[in-house]
């Protein structure tokens, strides 16, 4: 079923997140609808109130919209935004913290760049 | 009619005993309560008393500004489950359907033929010969298929294992959403059922100790994670709820909201703060050697 919750982070962020990573990896498309408060709070067993504060702040992003009385819809555009918002925030999430690593290690940015490639080739990158 | 339920001062008292100390709150509409108390607290006291089942030694209560005792006209919207005693029942299963049917307004024959269904409800079974779980789900598909504007489970999962619960949660939520109404739960089992609450309320020793939105309840409490004399240190002088420790890390659960400062404090010595749950917090508030009740 679905993967515990990491709980040094608040829930309802991980709720909008993983609605996030689903319309990034195309679970769910533009215009699909997204499952409904009650089966998101029966799935994850969370409880509404932290639900409807993850999925209020994805309305709040344009990521998804509300039709009233039928629903709630990933948004036009809602991929794109979010792949942009990841590219901003890929620096500071990845770049950083692998380079902080690679300083403690000794690894230089040479072989930084030596390591990616030998991973390209390996395919062990791939999705 | 409006159904907004409220205790108003309520005692009750059973020869000596003092099952309920003045207690008063107010149920809004149409929102699922959990009701926490440890075993003897005075959950199904409190309970049978808005269904009517007893009156209330002193104070009031009502549903809709009416007092439900013997008020027969408010008594078809209020169900309560609870375990009953079902030992000379020698009626099947499809008899207590259709009787429920007959005094239940709201009762929906159909979703109760689903629950039936969901519960593998052997329906030409004398009730006296269900199991223990079976009897709860017989008493769960009455209390839910009832559609009653006040509905109340009283530990009703008993009995109930664990793929049972589980249908009962699922249920009992989809059908919430579907026809909104006021839902009691009452239980201990508050681990595996804190999701279903939109608000709780905690009584301990007959004494109401708080009603609190969930969300805002689970905000009284965090972890804190970090090396032992570090996370020893940051911790001093809080209210300490647990305490666990695995080599030189220790985490410490804590009673009460940090400040910016010490959220600042906390990542600055890198600390992990987290989440504690609604179960840690329940143990911690009813104590009983705990004599200074926390009050919010």
């Amino acid at each position: 079923m679905s993967m515990p919750f990491d709980e040094h982070k608040p829930i309802f962020l991980q709720i909008k997140e993983r609605i996030e990573d689903q319309i990034v990896n195309d679970q769910l498309r533009e215009q699909d609808q997204i499952p409904s408060t009650t089966q998101l709070v029966n799935f994850y067993k969370i409880n509404h109130l932290t639900i409807s504060k993850g999925i209020s702040l994805l309305v709040d992003a344009g990521i998804i919209y509300k039709k009233r009385g039928v629903g709630m819809f990933v948004a036009e555009g809602a991929k794109q935004k979010l792949l942009e918002q990841r590219k901003d925030v890929f620096v500071d999430g990845y770049i950083v913290p692998m380079m902080q690593e690679a300083g403690k290690l000794g690894i230089s940015e040479s072989d930084i760049i030596a390591l990616m490639k030998q991973v390209k080739g390996s395919g062990r990158n791939e999705l | 009619m409006s159904y907004e339920t409220a205790f108003h001062q309520v005692n009750m008292t059973y020869g000596n005993f003092q099952a309920l100390k003045d207690i008063s709150f107010r149920l809004e509409e149409e929102k699922i309560y959990g009701l926490l108390g440890r075993n003897g607290a005075g959950k199904s006291t409190l309970l049978s008393l808005l269904a009517a089942y007893r009156k209330p030694s002193t104070g009031t209560v009502t549903i809709g500004g009416q007092e439900v005792f013997e008020n027969s006209q408010l008594m078809s919207q209020v169900a309560l489950s609870y375990n009953t005693d079902y030992s000379e029942e020698s009626d099947k299963v499809k008899d207590m359907l259709d009787a429920a049917a007959c005094y239940r307004p709201n009762f929906d024959s159909s979703y109760a033929e689903h629950l039936v269904k969901q519960f593998k409800l052997p329906r030409d079974k004398q009730v006296k010969k269900l199991s223990n779980g079976m009897k709860s789900a017989l008493n769960v598909t009455i209390g839910l298929a009832s559609r009653c504007p006040v509905t109340i489970f009283d530990e009703a999962y008993v009995g109930m294992d664990a793929p049972t619960r589980e249908i009962f949660y699922r249920e009992l939520l989809e059908d919430h959403a579907r026809h909104p109404r006021t839902i009691i739960l009452s239980t201990h089992l508050v681990s595996e059922m804190d999701y279903l609450f939109e608000e709780i309320i905690i009584i301990k020793r007959g004494r109401l100790l708080m009603q609190e939105r969930s969300d805002q309840f689970l905000e009284l409490g965090v972890s804190v994670t970090g090396a032992t004399q570090v996370v020893e240190d940051f911790v001093r002088g809080m209210k300490r709820l647990s305490t666990r420790q695995l080599g030189g890390t220790t985490s410490v659960r804590i009673y009460g909201e940090l400040s910016e400062m010490q959220h600042k404090e906390a990542r600055k010595l890198g600390l992990e703060l987290g989440n504690v749950s609604m179960q840690d917090l329940f143990i911690h508030l009813t104590e009983e050697e705990d004599t200074d009740d926390v009050q919010k």
